[in-house]
């Protein structure tokens, strides 16, 4: 069922500026002008465990570049837990392990000697509760990618990277002025584009989202999905949502995700374009699922 | 647009040089928190280790060395008796009173007044120890002379009350009392949180019933917290068990064994002891009262060992 | 048992004659007496705080004056004489006991907290529970043992009662910290770690400045537990009359051993030896009373708001 999925799309921004590659790394998508491009997520049978508890089991599927690629499902199927091996934040919860390949661009990220703090420098993730660093100041918050991780930056440099991402995430115009406070003080919607700008100012390749917008309100939500529609030209993005109309609105690639049984590990049913899963699926699980007959 | 080379390529996932450099901070930080913890369990084993080596030699040593002419065990006996005598005493004051402070803060008094009582409560144990002895002495014993002459009078037959009673009031009662008081703060905030943390389904239950107050606390809260009072206090009881300077300063100390406790002969406690003992001693004598205090850590071990072991029972339940 | 209750009509006769029942009646006086009797113990536990501050008050204040702050008992046999040499013993013991114990503490409540699995964990949690319970007379009488195999028997210095009191105060502010860094939410950690974070980066900028009040407030309750204590060092700093700041040469006092001492050995003049022990006590209680508001204050002023 990988269909359309793999089909890379052309003429992405930007002119296609090849960077320097090691030997042996093959793919050949488009880069933006900063060097770097949306790439692809290709996973191979990978089991998810925590403890003994096969919590997601055998999923395979590619993800395209520059396109959103949704995983819907009911609770508990493990979609979430997928969305977070992909980053190497599964294994952060004791006794959880990895089973499988998971490689970016070609390359392994669970391969031995492979840093995940390296890892999740690459792939970016939004949480489900925004989250911005309470004592620090939205400019710090935006910046904290940057001071966290041990570079000298330049200020002027990072004033750029700052309003580069706070613009790139839709915030810009509504913090100019009041960057130095705290970020506790936005609202819940501007507190998640904050969380997103900084997910952005490190540039990653890839953008993970956990139900971004499942705490916010109607109107934040549709101005997360604008942002989430534009972003989708600069990175690739993998959203996990439990909204069936959120899936369908704002994806290019859909991925069902389903449970046998309460206590049987969850597994990927289905993953096609959009259009396709929502209006002629192939599996009746997956039928069953998007008109509401359960979940 | 500036660039900002923040991120290696997914082409160096396996740089070497970035990922070493990390991990070093990594090692160095996460290697000094295990040598915090590994020295605190060292500090542990060495108060353990130097207690032992250093009061070893009074537990051998025949009684012409030690002071007062006796074996070890017949020295630390009476000490050993005097101290938890006196901490029964406070045990026995201050757990009722604990309790009912606790019931007041937490189902008596107005819920806003909740916290600045506590507080109240609370400040009793901020106040340094030597201050309670000074108190003790100069204010609570001469406030209590009548009262010992009193209960002379007309409980003289208990042997508790034996008498004579003392004329200063530096008597067994007086510090246990300011005893009770030291350790009220501790049991009546264990007790104030098991009460307030009485399931509320079953405090209704009761007062769907018709029960009046005092008897929702008695059907509901009392036994529900009744574990994390018994721990509350044993803990008490194990902090009595080690003050020093109250006792020192109130106590007029005989070394008679006795239960009177009004009466101007009284055992002295082990941390007395020591405390009145040490800064004139020497030789074998420091030794003995190391060995003493070995024994004080032994019983105050044993203690809050027992009171934590009643609250992991609980928690399994 | 009469009804009160005027009217006649059923239904209102009923619920008046329940409360005039006996059953009832005794119920509720019952509820009242034990009311009173829980009100009324809470109100003598009161007394001795009432008391204790009153009288240190009262007592504390005619041994209060300038010679008491400023000069030290060097020399004095008559009434004059003051406790500066007590005070700047108190800050100094005290301060190297701190310096000693925040961050043993706040590294071990980090183990704790961010790092530490399995069986060295369970010892610590374990052992620091059984710390908390050593009689402050015993963690006096380890200082001085320690201190004996190194430099021989009669040993007096300053620092070994910093190290006594360290002894105290390395539970207390584990077991604070610990809560505050429990207190952190994981998903801070998490938004951290997202970003590329190395642990021990996430844990010194993110975690600590987020539970930064509360560790302060922590250490400062702790400070104010030790900064009275007398029997830890009346055998290890011992007494002395006169200043020393060094805590490496020489016996060192603070103000509860003053106090003891002034109280022990008044000398001829009693009332005005009574008089400065009692006004050392009053100036106790004002330190230990301000580090406690403070903290508090501290606290309430500057901890992270986590929506």
């Amino acid at each position: 069922m990988l269909g359309a999925a793999t089909k890379r799309s052309a003429a992405e921004e930007g002119k296609p500026e090849m960077s320097e590659r090691p030997a042996g790394v093959t793919s050949t998508e488009p880069v933006t002008k900063a060097g770097r491009g949306a790439k692809t997520i290709e996973a191979r049978d990978v089991d998810l465990f925590y403890g003994d508890f096969h919590a997601v089991e055998g999923v395979t599927m590619t993800i395209a570049p520059n396109k959103v690629t949704a995983l819907i499902g009911s609770s508990g199927c493990g979609k979430t837990t997928f969305l977070r091996s992909l980053n190497r934040m599964h294994e952060l919860t004791p006794g959880a392990r990895v089973e499988g390949h998971v490689s970016l661009d070609g390359e392994d990220i669970y391969a031995k000697g492979v840093d995940p703090v390296e890892v999740r420098r690459l792939i970016g993730m939004v949480f489900q509760q925004p989250n911005p660093f309470p004592t620090m100041s939205i400019y710090d918050n935006v910046a904290a990618g940057l001071n966290l991780n041990s570079r000298r930056v330049p200020k002027s440099e990072k004033d750029a990277v700052v309003e580069r991402s706070l613009r790139g995430a839709n915030l810009w115009e509504e913090v100019k002025d009041r960057l130095a406070k705290p970020g506790s003080g936005l609202s819940g919607g501007q507190q998640q584009r904050l969380c997103i700008a900084r997910a952005i100012a490190v540039e990653p390749e890839v953008l993970l989202m956990d139900e971004p917008c499942s705490a916010l309100d109607p109107l934040a939500t549709l101005a997360i999905e604008d942002l989430i529609a534009e972003l989708k030209n600069r990175y690739t993005i993998v959203i996990v949502t439990h909204n069936m109309q959120q899936a369908a609105r704002a994806s290019d690639v859909t991925a069902f995700f389903n449970l046998d049984a309460t206590g049987k590990p969850g597994h990927l049913v289905e993953v096609g374009a959009t259009n396709q899963i929502f209006t002629n699926p192939t599996e009746k699980q997956t039928e069953d699922y998007v008109s509401g007959r359960f979940g | 647009m500036s660039q900002v080379d923040t991120t290696t390529n997914a082409g160096q996932l396996l740089a070497a040089a970035s990922g070493g450099r990390r991990r070093l901070g990594d090692r160095v930080f996460s290697r000094t928190a295990v040598v915090a913890a590994v020295t605190i369990l060292a500090l542990l084993a060495g108060v353990a280790i130097f207690l032992v080596s250093e009061g070893y030699p009074a537990f051998t040593a025949a009684a012409s060395e030690l002071p007062e002419g006796k074996t070890f065990l017949d020295y630390v006996a009476p000490l050993a008796f005097g101290t938890v005598l006196a901490s029964a005493i406070a045990a026995v004051v201050a757990v009722p009173l604990a309790i009912a402070a606790a019931l007041f803060i937490t189902h008596i008094a107005p819920p806003r007044l909740a916290q600045t009582l506590g507080y109240l409560v609370d400040l009793l144990a901020a106040i340094p120890s030597i201050i309670y002895g000074l108190w003790g002495i100069f204010v609570l014993g001469p406030a209590a002379v009548p009262v010992l002459k009193w209960l002379e009078e007309k409980l003289g037959w208990i042997p508790f009350f034996e008498g004579p009673a003392s004329a200063t009031g530096r008597t067994m009662l007086v510090a246990g009392i300011v005893l009770a008081v030291m350790i009220l703060p501790i049991v009546s905030a264990i007790a104030r949180e098991a009460f307030a943390q009485t399931p509320r389904k079953l405090a209704e239950g009761a007062q769907a019933l018709g029960a009046t107050r005092w008897e929702m606390i008695r059907m509901t809260v009392l036994p529900f917290g009744k574990s994390s009072v018994i721990s509350g206090a044993m803990l008490g009881l194990g902090r009595a068990l080690g003050e020093t300077m109250a006792v020192t300063i109130i106590l007029s100390v005989s070394g008679a064994v006795t239960f009177n406790l009004i009466s101007q002969a009284n055992p002295s406690t082990i941390a007395a002891n020591i405390a009145l003992d040490f800064p004139e001693s020497s030789g074998l004598a420091i030794n003995a009262l190391i060995a003493t205090g070995l024994v004080l850590f032994a019983i105050t071990l044993v203690t809050n060992m027992a009171a934590r072991a009643v609250i992991a029972r609980q928690n399994h339940e | 048992m009469e009804s009160a209750s005027v009217s006649h009509s059923p239904e209102l006769a009923r619920p008046s004659s329940l409360l005039a029942s006996g059953a009832g009646w005794r119920r509720r006086a019952k509820d009242r007496t034990m009311t009173v009797l829980i009100a009324g113990a809470f109100a003598l536990a009161m007394i001795p705080l009432i008391s204790l501050v009153y009288e240190v008050t009262k007592r504390g204040i005619p041994g209060l004056s300038l010679e008491f702050f400023t000069s030290d008992a060097r020399g004095v046999v008559g009434e004059g004489g003051g406790a500066s040499h007590a005070i700047v013993g108190t800050l100094v013991i005290t301060g190297v006991a701190a310096a000693i114990s925040v961050p043993i503490g706040i590294m071990g409540a980090i183990y704790l907290n961010e790092y530490g699995q399995g069986r060295l964990r369970r010892a610590l949690t374990f052992f620091v529970d059984v710390m908390t319970g050593i009689p402050s007379i015993v963690a006096g009488l380890f200082a001085y043992a320690l201190f004996e195999i190194f430099l021989g028997p009669g040993i007096r210095l300053g620092v070994m009662g910093s190290v006594a009191l360290s002894v105290l105060m390395i539970p207390i502010v584990i077991r604070s910290a610990e809560e505050v860094l429990k207190i952190v939410p994981n998903h801070l950690r998490e938004a951290a770690y997202a970003l590329g974070t190395p642990k021990w980066k996430t844990i010194v900028k993110v975690v600590l400045p987020t539970a930064f009040a509360g560790l302060v407030t922590g250490v400062m309750i702790a400070i104010a537990r030790i900064v009275g204590e007398t029997a830890p060092l009346l055998v290890t700093t011992g007494v002395v009359d006169s200043m020393n700041s060094d805590p490496f040469h020489g016996r060192m006092q603070n103000l509860a051993v003053y106090a003891y001492n002034e109280y022990r050995s008044p000398g001829v003049f009693k009332q005005a030896a009574y008089d400065k022990a009692w006004a050392a006590a009053l100036t106790l209680i004002a330190i230990v009373m301000l580090l406690n508001i403070v903290a508090r204050l501290v606290y309430r002023r500057y901890k992270t708001e986590i929506r």
